[in-house]
């Protein structure tokens, strides 16, 4: 008697066993059998852009697929997402909490997937024309009602405090393109960047770099803030567990740090009148 | 140079919050934690960490229903069943309660919904200020397609916690505030208009808004609000057979999607 719950999916098939309803004989993704045939013959990225996207990919995409993952695979401590989870990691945390953190820190508006996906939205909006990127940039917001998410306080996909494009992002930026179609975002960017940053006045960031990707891709803005926050995930474990070893001596506790500025000192008790 | 401001905080973190000087004391907002705020209710003292000051006892108890009246212990209700589905897998109950706030965090349920509804408030009240009338503007939201969170069409005729809520506001001194007036306004005219219904969302947002928490505060001060009914959710699960809450069988995931195909007959 089957359950009178049940969960709809346009991807996702799974045939029983014979002799137990709840275990999987068989799964399709979009069709194609998984354990049968997509996992001894598709690649890890071919496999990911099929299950976003519907289609198997061209193998150029999930090159360039791959190409990204690397260069997010570990943007380093200074990074906040990857900072969250050492945070996590050198207190002994569970690795799902470090790894919770560093979703959670990656998530931001700045430099995180939020940021990412409004990105993605202006390439949708504002496709290659740069005056049209250059007044959005300045005035990103979809409408003036407040949100669970705060107002922009830069240009999405650009790092306020940062001055020219750091030497490592250029690299990334000049090496996807070649994996990149000639005519889409990432070429745009790259031919572009110098103009829009000096219409920002600021640098672009990562989130540029990456959105341009994901919509070379053709992925929506829902589909490239999960694959960023996934892509992210692997230098945060590794510097998580790096942190659990090296110890919690060796980590910054900022309390010398911070100052009050309005410290009251030490609690004096109310002198009760009559007392001496 | 932009990154020059860096420096600034880079080794030095100037904060008028308060700190914890370890071994000795704590201030949190100019008073001593241990002396001086030690007469609050966990629940008063968050929203002094948030308000940055003491919004009084009427405002806590108010509060403290929004808390108490949606604390339900079933596991049918999503962020409930992130906790159920935890304690049946036999994770940690951080992690459990965690991620079931997390998805508090939603659009049709939870924050998106209290600080969207608590902005068309506010955004009506300004509206009005200018001599306008509130049927217009909520006409004009209603046709640019806006969601009117805390009104729609209604799943269920009533929702129990507006009667709970308008109790509590009479008995802490918040049932005459202009918000609240405008929330059942704005309910008469969707309600002859389009047949919508209200829920605890307008209630609880106009109420805020008379109580005059931003939309960043209120969104602070409800994030923990779902966390009582997730516990019990959690502990039930974690004390049955593991995997034994609501199993999914195959044929329960209905499939709409392309037909089989072969992999390598696929074009690339």
């Amino acid at each position: 008697m089957p359950s009178d719950y049940v969960y709809h999916s346009n991807f996702w098939l799974e045939e029983p066993e014979d002799a137990n309803p709840f275990a999987a004989k068989a799964c399709y993704c979009h069709g194609y059998d998984v354990y049968g045939q997509i996992i001894s013959r598709a690649g890890w990225f071919e496999y990911l852009l099929l299950m976003f996207k519907g289609e198997r990919p061209q193998p150029a995409e999930a090159a360039l697929l791959e190409k990204l993952a690397m260069v997010l695979a570990n943007q380093g401590p200074k990074e906040a997402s990857i900072r969250a989870a050492m945070n996590g990691g050198v207190a002994g945390t569970n690795h799902s909490s470090a790894l919770m953190s560093s979703l959670a820190v990656g998530s931001g508006l700045y430099g995180g997937s939020q940021e990412l996906e409004v990105c993605m939205r202006l390439w949708g909006e504002c496709g290659q024309n740069i005056e049209h990127w250059k007044t959005r940039l300045q005035d990103p917001q979809e409408d003036e009602r407040a949100d669970i998410w705060p107002n922009l306080e830069h240009a999405p996909g650009f790092d306020p405090n940062g001055d020219d494009i750091p030497t490592t992002l250029r690299q990334s930026l000049d090496l996807l393109v070649q994996y990149a179609p000639t005519e889409g975002a990432l070429h745009w960017l790259q031919a572009h960047r110098e103009a829009l940053e000096a219409s920002v006045g600021y640098p672009i960031s990562i989130s540029a770099v990456a959105a341009a990707a994901f919509f070379d891709l053709g992925l929506d803005r829902d589909q490239g803030s999960m694959l960023y926050l996934i892509l992210r995930l692997p230098g945060a474990a590794v510097h998580a567990l790096e942190q659990k070893k090296m110890g919690w001596k060796k980590f910054p506790f900022y309390s010398s740090a911070i100052e009050l500025e309005d410290d009251p000192g030490p609690y004096k008790p109310p002198v009760s009148e009559g007392k001496p | 140079m932009n990154h020059e401001r860096l420096f600034k905080t880079e080794s030095h973190w100037l904060t008028r919050i308060g700190k914890a000087y370890l071994t000795e004391r704590v201030v949190m907002h100019g008073k001593d934690l241990h002396h001086e705020l030690d007469h609050f209710e966990w629940l008063h003292l968050y929203l002094y960490s948030i308000l940055e000051r003491d919004p009084g006892v009427n405002v806590a108890k108010m509060l403290n229903s929004y808390w108490v009246g949606t604390s339900y212990p079933d596991p049918s209700i999503w962020p409930n069943h992130v906790a159920a589905l935890a304690g049946s897998v036999r994770t940690t109950p951080s992690l459990g309660l965690m991620a079931g706030l997390s998805i508090s965090e939603a659009s049709i349920y939870g924050r998106r919904p209290e600080v969207r509804a608590l902005d068309f408030f506010y955004r009506a009240g300004r509206w009005c200020d200018e001599g306008n009338p509130l049927e217009e503007f909520v006409d004009n939201e209603k046709s640019l397609g806006r969601i009117l969170y805390g009104y729609g069409r209604p799943l269920a005729n009533t929702d129990e916690r507006i009667a709970f809520t308008l109790e509590k506001a009479r008995e802490y001194g918040f049932a005459e505030g202009r918000y609240l007036k405008m929330a059942f306004d704005v309910y008469e005219h969707l309600n002859s208009k389009y047949g919508y219904s209200m829920n605890v969302a307008a209630v609880h947002a106009a109420l805020a808004a008379d109580m005059g928490f931003s939309c960043e505060e209120y969104q602070l001060i409800l994030t923990p609000c779902f966390v009582t009914g997730m516990a019990p959710c959690f502990r039930d699960t974690k004390r049955r057979p593991e995997g034994s809450f609501f199993p999914i069988r195959c044929e329960s995931i209905v499939y709409h999607g392309v037909g089989k195909r072969d992999w390598e007959n696929s074009p690339t």
